[in-house]
């Protein structure tokens, strides 16, 4: 069954209205909308419970029609004032009053009509259909058709815009995160709802706080990838207001989220387990709370000689497919039989005083590097990026003081300043 | 009047039959272990760091804790295990643990700054949260003063939550502090820095097993 309402001048009205009962509405402008009315019945009962609920919920004065067909609910609805319901097989039998120009055929086919003397849906349908076939083409069998009450089109459903927003303005100025919390619970809720029912996800949420007389206040979560978890969201947003509080007393709220396909990942049976993202992402946003932006993450080598040189990326590791169990044999079998020596860095390098004699250091100190050398290697120069800012050139030790720690020390050749770069371990 | 003597195998069926509990010490399941590929230590540990469980690895400046610790590490992420590096004192060079075969890309580094106990609560956070296969609390730098001040029952948390999912959790320190919650405790100490020609090559180090009734060691070499 479709349900056809037609009100003038109230087409939003009615698209709202038409929402509350289906997802697949048409609307036929300026002022009819049609929607699917089939397995309401379990919900509403019978058509004329539907129809009463209908009236109820519209809100405006409306003309109502129940018909098993998109064009015959329509017809009806613009035909007839009120409700009506038209049962199966019955189509023509109460269409056949309304005036024949509710058709809407071309206007050649309308003044054929008009000069055979067919006022009405009953006078057209009696007419046969050869005849009509004859004189007045495809589209007068079309319209015969429709007349006799026996559309078979499917409905256009009119796409809801992909809108993932929503806003609120408080009635006075908002201090407290708590309160806030309890408003960004509901619209990431709302918005979460809007994108599960659409199958979406959402990789990146914004939120823009107004602030009382300060700069409006703007949050981005950029998520590895699509998630659809409010409680998540709302624990990274508390988190990043927490640790970047806004400014002022928040007067209104609004939150997007862009939508994105959800993730869909098959797991192989002997692939190492890894962390679930969502969670993860999570666990990464309470940490980066705790140590500080910029602390947590993957570090990526740049392309470059300068020591200390990496960028520290956002830590999403690949699903280890294929890797599994010939992974593992292939590791044990190119396994190197002895560890490499590596270096623990200070951050940044300590400043030290290093005695040098016959152009090689003898003794180093710093407040945590302190003794005699007894053994150095070097120098070894380097230098690169002399066109920047960012240029470096010096020397490097490699040096072992007599408590047996091994260090890596340099001079800087343009200061003449001595470094501790960090101890090999 | 003499009792009858039964023998311990039908007195333990007669019991078996009233009694519905098995009277027998259950001996717990092996733990899977991480195989470090330095047979010295994989043969000290008898097959590797063990998963579900903490293992301390202590020793002074340069004797190649850091060292053990990316071969392990670099095992890890080879096999496509996601791992964390928990960084007290931000020590860790991306570059000498790419060198020494880390996959980077697979790894969580956390930078606590030199704050020991940010980075305990990290270690925690990281480790409930489940699907690491090796979590490395690097305590190398922290002062002992610091590091002692880590009750024994922020130990027994971390080893719980480790048995709970399965990780693997390996704290480097400079001394021993979890005492009786860690199950597997390595010492190693340099014996001597190897110098080739106008380079350093490497460190000769001598690793001790503490957990065993007998003392255990074994000699191995990291080179440059």
């Amino acid at each position: 069954m479709y349900a056809c309402l037609h009100a003038p001048g109230n087409l939003p009205l009615l698209i709202e209205c038409a929402r509350g009962f289906s997802p697949h509405i048409e609307t036929n402008p300026p002022d009819t909308v049609v929607f699917d009315a089939r397995g309401l019945e379990s919900l509403y009962g019978p058509p004329q419970s539907l129809a009463a609920e209908i009236e109820r919920r519209v809100g405006v004065p409306a003309s109502i029609a129940i018909a098993p067909n998109p064009d015959a609910a329509l017809h009806a609805a613009r035909g007839k004032r009120g409700v009506t319901v038209i049962a199966r097989g019955r189509e023509a039998e109460v269409l056949a009053p309304l005036p024949v120009n509710l058709l809407e055929g071309s206007a050649e086919t309308a003044e054929s009509l008009h000069l055979w003397g067919i006022r009405t849906f009953g006078e057209f349908a009696k007419l046969p259909p050869l005849g009509v076939a004859a004189r007045l083409g495809d589209e007068g069998v079309e319209l015969w058709r429709l007349a006799r009450g026996e559309g078979s089109r499917q409905l256009r459903p009119i796409a809801a815009a992909l809108e993932f927003e929503e806003e609120m303005e408080f009635e006075y100025p908002v201090e407290l995160l708590e309160p806030l919390s309890f408003v960004l619970a509901r619209l990431l809720n709302e918005v979460c709802g809007r994108l599960g029912a659409r199958s979406l996800a959402t990789n990146e949420i914004r939120l823009w706080l107004t602030l009382e007389n300060a700069p409006e206040y703007e949050a981005l979560l950029r998520l590895p990838v699509p998630m659809l978890d409010a409680k998540a969201f709302l624990k990274m947003l508390q988190l990043e207001l927490s640790g970047r509080p806004p400014a002022a007393p928040v007067v209104k709220m609004r939150l997007a989220a862009e939508p994105v396909k959800p993730r869909r990942t098959q797991h192989g049976l002997f692939t190492p387990a890894s962390p679930e993202p969502e969670k993860l992402e999570l666990t990464v946003a309470r940490v980066r709370h705790l140590v500080g932006e910029g602390q947590v993450g993957t570090p990526e080598l740049r392309d470059t000689h300068c020591p200390d040189s990496f960028l520290m990326r956002a830590f999403a590791p690949q699903p280890a497919a294929g890797r599994g169990r010939v992974a593992e044999a292939g590791t044990k079998a190119v396994a190197p039989a002895a560890a490499r020596l590596c270096l623990r860095r200070f951050r940044p390098p300590r400043v030290a005083q290093v005695i040098v004699v016959n152009r090689r250091p003898v003794r180093v100190m710093s407040p945590s590097v302190n003794g005699r050398v007894v053994m150095a290697k070097g120098p070894w120069r380097t230098s690169g990026d002399w066109w920047t800012p960012e240029a470096w050139n010096r020397d490097e030790w490699d040096v072992a003081i007599e408590s047996g720690a091994l260090y890596r020390i340099f001079q800087e050749i343009d200061s003449g300043r001595w470094f501790v770069e960090g101890s090999y371990d | 009047m003499r009792r009858a003597v039964l023998p311990l195998q039908a007195l333990r069926v007669e019991l078996q039959s009233r009694f519905d509990v098995p009277f027998e010490i259950r001996k717990r399941p092996d733990r899977e272990q991480i195989p470090t590929g330095i047979p010295a230590i994989d043969g000290l540990t008898e097959g590797g760091i063990p998963r579900g469980a903490l293992t301390e690895i202590c020793g002074n400046e340069s004797s190649g804790r850091t060292a053990l610790m990316f071969a392990l590490l670099g095992r890890a992420t080879g096999r496509g295990e996601c791992c964390a590096w928990i960084d007290a004192a931000g020590a860790f060079d991306p570059a000498s643990a790419a060198e020494a075969g880390v996959e980077l890309e697979r790894v969580l580094w956390v930078n606590c700054g030199g704050n020991a106990e940010h980075a305990l609560k990290s270690a925690d956070l990281l480790i409930q949260a489940g699907g690491f296969g090796l979590v490395v609390m690097d305590l190398a730098d922290t002062a002992d003063a610091a590091a002692r001040r880590i009750s024994l029952a922020s130990w027994f948390r971390l080893r719980h939550a480790a048995e709970r999912t399965g990780a693997a959790l390996v704290a480097i320190e400079r001394q021993i502090h979890a005492r009786s919650c860690s199950t597997l405790q390595i010492e190693i100490r340099a014996t001597r820095a190897v110098w080739m020609g106008n380079l350093l090559r490497g460190v000769a180090a001598r690793a001790e097993s503490r957990k065993h009734y007998r003392s255990r060691t074994a000699e191995f070499t990291v080179v440059k």
